[in-house]
């Protein structure tokens, strides 16, 4: 498998690489990772005219704790969170994802940022950022904006980013409360896309159930947000009754449809399932079950 | 004990030797197809169809001819004018090398390009046009073969419909007057999917041919190389000894690289007409979409029993699907393979098996994925139907194997479908597997844990193989006798070459046959080079697919050895100055019975042939040997399966799989072990995650590695293996043969562990492979 | 487009295409050819190389990115003549049965022993689950890197 011909730089600061991408046109793509992009230029399914590859940039590896969020850069890459003191101490649904995603050796080189600007609806980190309420910084040659990763996410491979906006880093708001949240993925194997994914953040507040943020892998066009299951969890006694209300609702939330790995009424029943597990498994991490 | 001290030393049957080979594998310097560059050397690559079936309206080239680094662009009309557009399969049919009429599955060869460099081969296929007028897909080999199905071969003379052959077994009167004394009849309709053996190592071929000599030399990724010299010969009239194929190393086959593909052809014209090497390496897509797929077998199977569980007759309707060509490699009297093994390990009097094969518009294929000619599929039906009659009869399944085992005094046993099976002990594998896994505690922990709600499953299979073909009289594959060979030379200073006419794939020949050598004639094994490969250096064999090389050519290995042997000891009686039968033999050496210390080694011998022979005798230490077996071999063993399902997900994880295997005598325990530890990994893949499938048009599903699903050593469990021995009396080692035995008995070993944790809910079968949302399906079902 | 690379420990400069995969840079360039292919979609491990120390797939990336960088092959994994102890672990355990997976599957392991000295059983499935293999059921990879673990944990004590 051979990808065809392209043009290819490796600027070496923002400025640079925003201006290289702004000039490429439609066709040009920005290679951080490249752990999805190689692969369909491969098999031409993709054929950008022009590589703006930002690897070379400076900066954009950190993982941060900056004010209140965390501050992931363009190029930190998947296994960086997995080995991230921070994320594990902070954000369990962040560590409880990250080793989930592809493989060991993908995520040696996959980028969170690069796995959200995809917009694959089995995307993983999709259904994590939503369901921590992160945004996303993009840069274009008339500056800098920041986008919910809800507003982000549009449909399938589809963002609201402009063909020379680069996504620089991700912010994830860092619980103030008594948190806890998890990621459950059903996969066919290690390597495997999501048949089904599911992310929760429940936040604690004196015994009730402060925000919960729900969201969900591979049952729509892109990452669904359980927005019912969100708004019944708010204020509610945390516990099993809760939990399973949740589950049905994140259920009716799915948009599944039938295909290889299963039927969509298969897929709303794991979605039932996972999201009760997930919450369980939240509200513990959280220290509600003490 | 000196023959025992002599044994060590020279470390043959029996030692887990490490193996020769590995040196240059974990140094990276193996040498494999694609590690192959010649100079000059022009690289092909293959447009294919996007359309199950269409009819070719036009095909311009033009735009690729004129595109950069472009040699030539080949299509069929090309190939035709060289009388090459179609070539014979080895299971006597034809293939389109590259289609000239219609195409009549996804993925056909159509056209290639040649070019001097990969990249720009492929830059110019997107370039060559092709006109297609589509045609109704025939994708369900049922429909396939209805009366008015459209015809998919019009291109053979004579056919009418879709059928590829019709073949039976056994007898119907007595299997219906078996039925007709059964109290239970147990039923079972099965699909196994279609999968693909997938070896690390796609196919592909460095064709070089001197236009001035004609001679070609074809490095090629072939499992049996003279084989595919004969039919090249025979497609490419070419004469057969201008014909050199070297196979270098080979990253597995599993069946893969048994049978010819258009690739080969293709590039061996394109090296003919061009006057410079050519390289094709399969991309993986390609080797999924195009090569030898396995299985794809729809089954019916009834079983007769009595209520106290006496099986009494067997009776298979099975449609096989073997997409556009019929291009596995059956031996040619036996149309579904060995399907008829399909009685396994059990006394069944009357059995009678009906098989239909389909074309239809896919791929063409059904190769024997680690399997000895549809012995899998059969393995399968017979295991699966066991282990539903248990249930229904309300018995312990290991029980119910039990009291319908062939007994090991029944051995040589002839089988109702005509096989004669060699030697066996059942009932001992089958203790030894149940006492490894602590099967009566399990089934304790079962009801505990049923009774918590979870779903805990025990899987049985008592699997019998039938491997190692030929006898010659009964099996050939297009025509070819099923021999196999071994020639060994012996040098003047005692070390020794053997050349055999069987093909490593990975499975360490080069270090179990030193051993047989060791152990026949005490020369060690880092002193015996192991030779394979190569049409014009090692005799001519059949390669290795089946299980077949130990069986035959380890055979033929031994029978020179001793050939070898008693003219040493010819030799050797001349060296001591006494006569033959005053000698003793050690493994290694010989010596005058009654004065120990009067001894010549294998090695002063060696010499003494080229240096010091008796008078009259011929002199050297070589010979040949083309061994026929009598019969074939029949390994068996029990493997026991624990999972337990999750009722959530429907997703169930393997807690233990504990595998029992007999395949004689074990020349290489090390090596025999690996063996079963990637038939039971294959095993687990096929029941688990692998297919291939298409939609209703015909396009493949399963096309690349995040379709096609492979285990990695996360899911795959842990294997516990143990032996029991039991020697076939008619190999010279007593060997049967293990390659495929783990393939061929675990998948019904996984699914009847999954059954086994849904039993009492009323789930009777899931088809392979058992994912977790056909799992899920299955309880909903049942609680329903 | 001029690349700059050490590939086991040699410094090479390679014009290529910026369209041209590692993978074969090293195999067709360099002729480094036990870095394998073995499929089109990034999903079988066998062309793993070491980049800077980190396992990665060199099917996936493409040449230019490996500027001034360093990589490790197969061919790279014995120094001085010394084969390295997953070297060893693979002959020893029957690690191996067609080859083809190899390479990749001991530059991971290797990795992971970089990271960690005592890996159970579930770590080594783990950190390999990147990487096919067909042949072997992958039991005796596992028992092979737990010897290579304990060889080099005994030569550390030793050099300690």
């Amino acid at each position: 498998m051979y990808p065809a011909r392209f043009d290819y730089v490796a600027p070496r600061s923002l400025e640079d690489a925003v201006e290289a991408l702004a000039g490429g046109g439609d066709d040009a793509k920005v290679l951080a990772g490249g752990q999805s992009l190689i692969p369909l230029m491969k098999l031409r399914f993709a054929e950008p005219s022009l590589l703006v590859d930002i690897n070379r940039i400076p900066g954009l590896d950190g993982i941060a704790e900056d004010g209140g969020r965390l501050r992931i850069g363009a190029l930190v890459r998947h296994n960086d969170v997995v080995g991230s003191r921070l994320v594990a101490d902070r954000l369990p649904v962040m560590a409880a994802a990250a080793p989930l995603i592809s493989d060991p050796l993908v995520r040696n080189l996959g980028t969170v940022c690069g796995s959200l600007c995809h917009a694959d609806p089995a995307g993983d980190w999709g259904s994590v950022m939503l369901a921590l309420g992160a945004e996303v910084v993009a840069r274009s040659p008339s500056g800098e904006r920041t986008i919910p990763v809800s507003e982000l996410l549009v449909d399938t491979f589809t963002t609201s980013l402009a063909p020379d906006e680069i996504v620089t880093e991700v912010r994830v708001p860092l619980p103030q409360r008594r948190s806890g949240g998890h990621y459950l993925k059903l996969e066919r194997k290690v390597g495997d896309f999501a048949t089904v994914g599911v992310a929760v953040q429940l936040e604690l507040d004196d015994g009730r159930i402060g925000r919960a943020g729900i969201a969900l892998t591979a049952v729509g066009p892109r990452n669904v947000t359980a927005t019912e299951a969100e708004r019944v969890l708010a204020g509610a006694e945390p516990g099993p009754d809760a939990f399973a209300e949740a589950g049905r609702l994140a259920a009716d939330a799915a948009e599944p449809v039938d295909d290889v790995r299963g039927s969509a009424r298969y897929k709303r029943a794991v979605v039932q399932t996972f999201v009760e597990r997930a919450l369980t498994r939240a509200h513990e991490i959280a220290g509600g079950s003490r | 004990m000196a023959v025992a001290e002599q044994e060590r030393t020279v470390r043959g049957i029996g030692h887990s030797l490490r193996r020769h080979e590995d040196d240059r594998f974990i140094r990276g310097k193996g040498t494999y197809v694609d590690d192959i560059v010649l100079p000059g050397m022009l690289h092909m690559a293959i447009l294919r169809s996007p359309l199950a079936h269409a009819r070719i309206v036009s095909i311009d080239t033009s735009k690729a001819q004129a595109a950069e680094g472009v040699v030539a662009v080949i299509t069929g009309a090309d190939l035709a004018a060289h009388n090459l557009a179609w070539m014979p399969t080895l299971s006597g049919d034809t293939q389109a090398v590259f289609a000239t009429d219609k195409v009549r599955f996804q993925g056909q060869e159509v056209a290639a390009v040649v070019a001097e460099d990969p990249y720009l081969a492929r830059d110019a296929l997107q370039l060559i046009d092709v006109e297609y007028d589509p045609l109704p897909a025939l994708v369900d080999p049922h429909k396939a073969l209805e009366p008015d199905a459209v015809l998919i071969r019009d291109d053979k003379e004579g056919q009418t419909d879709n059928r590829c052959y019709h073949w039976e077994a056994g007898d119907p009167r007595a299997t219906d007057e078996a039925f007709a004394r059964a109290d239970v009849v147990v039923t079972l309709d099965t699909h196994y999917p279609r999968c693909h053996p997938s070896p690390m190592e796609t196919c592909g071929i460095v064709a070089d041919v001197n236009q001035a000599t004609g001679q070609a030399t074809l490095h090629m990724t072939s499992q049996a190389p003279h084989a595919h010299r004969t039919l090249f010969a025979m497609v490419a009239g070419l004469p057969e000894q201008n014909i050199r194929i070297k196979t270098p190393d080979i990253g597995g086959g599993f069946g893969n690289k048994v049978p010819i593909y258009p690739g080969y052809v293709a590039a061996t014209a394109a090296s003919l007409l061009l006057g410079r090497p050519v390289k094709w390496i399969e991309d993986r897509s390609e080797n999924l979409i195009s090569t030898g797929f396995a299985r794809d077998f729809h089954m019916h199977g009834e079983l007769a029993l009595t209520r106290d569980g006496e099986m009494l007759g067997l009776r298979v309707r099975l449609v096989s699907d073997n997409g556009a060509f019929y291009a596995d490699a059956q031996p040619s009297k036996c149309r579904a393979g060995l399907f008829h093994i399909v009685t396994g390990s059990y006394a069944l009097p009357a059995a009678h098996v009906v098989a239909d094969g389909a074309y239809t518009n896919k791929a063409p294929g059904g190769v024997a994925y680690r399997c000895s000619f549809r012995v899998t599929e059969a393995s399968f039906l017979i295991e699966r139907l066991v282990h539903n009659a248990a249930i229904e009869l309300g018995l312990d399944p290991a029980e119910l194997r039990r009291r319908n085992f062939i007994r090991p005094e029944q051995f040589p046993y002839t089988s109702a479908t005509g096989f004669v099976y060699d030697s066996g002990n059942y009932e001992a594998a089958l203790d030894l597997a149940l006492q490894q896994v602590g099967y009566d505690d399990l089934r304790e922990e079962q009801r505990r844990a049923r009774a918590e709600g979870r779903l805990l499953g025990i899987g049985i299979a008592s699997f019998t193989e039938v491997v190692g073909a030929g006898n010659h009289k009964d099996y050939d594959i297009a025509g070819i006798k099923m021999f196999d060979s071994a020639e060994l030379r012996v040098h003047p200073t005692g070390k020794a070459i053997l050349k055999i006419g069987v093909q490593t794939q990975g499975q360490g020949h080069e270090t179990t046959f030193a051993q047989i050598v060791a152990s026949e004639l005490g020369i060690p094994p880092e002193d015996v080079l192991v030779q394979y490969g190569d049409t014009d250096n090692v005799p001519y064999g059949l390669g290795t697919y089946a299980s077949r090389s130990t069986p035959t050519a380890g055979a033929a290995t031994a029978v020179i050895s001793r050939k070898l042997r008693d003219k040493a000891r010819q030799i050797a009686a001349h060296l001591l100055e006494v006569s033959e039968e005053d000698l003793e033999w050690d493994t290694g050496r010989f010596s005058v019975k009654g004065a120990p210390d009067r001894a010549v080694t294998i090695q002063d011998v060696a010499l003494a042939a080229y240096t010091n022979m008796p008078e009259g005798l011929e002199a050297g230490l070589e010979g040949v040997h083309y061994y026929d077996p009598p019969n074939m071999t029949f390994p068996f063993g029990t493997y026991v399966v624990v999972v337990e399902v999750d009722p959530g997900t429907g997703d169930w994880k393997v807690l233990r799989v504990v595998a029992v295997d007999d395949c004689g005598v074990r020349i290489n325990p090390m090596i025999v072990e690996g063996q079963i530890h990637g038939g039971l990994a294959e095993g687990f893949g096929i029941a688990k995650m692998e297919l291939i499938t298409f939609d209703e048009d015909g396009n493949c599903i399963g096309s690349n590695f995040t379709d096609y699903l492979l285990p990695t050593s996360w899911e795959t469990p842990n294997f516990e293996c143990f032996a029991t021995v039991t020697p076939s009396p008619h190999h010279p080692l007593g060997a049967k043969g293990v390659g495929e035995s783990a393939t061929v008995g675990s998948p019904a070993a996984y699914v009847n562990a999954v059954i086994d944790a849904l039993g009492h809910l009323g789930v009777r079968n899931i088809d392979m492979p058992v994912t977790s949302a056909k799992v899920w399906e299955a309880i909903q079902q049942a609680s329903r | 487009m001029e690349v700059n690379v050490t590939v086991n420990g040699a410094q090479h400069r390679v014009d290529v295409e910026p369209r041209m995969l590692l993978v074969h840079m090293l195999r067709d360039r360099l002729r480094l050819t036990g870095t394998h292919v073995g499929c089109d979609t990034s999903g079988c491990g066998a062309c793993t190389v070491l980049l800077d120390g980190t396992p990665v797939k060199s099917c996936t990336m493409l040449a230019v990115q490996a500027d001034g960088r360093s990589v490790t092959t197969v061919e790279g994994l014995a120094r001085d003549g010394q084969l390295h102890p997953i070297q060893e672990a693979f002959k020893e355990e029957h690690g191996l049965q067609c080859g083809f997976c190899t390479p990749g599957m001991m530059l991971a392991a290797a990795a992971l022993l970089e990271s960690n000295p005592d890996p159970g059983d579930e770590d080594i499935r783990w950190a390999l689950s990147g990487n096919i293999c067909r042949c072997t059921g992958y039991v005796n990879i596992v028992k092979a890197v737990r010897r290579a673990a304990g060889a080099m944990r005994q030569t550390a004590t030793q050099a300690g």
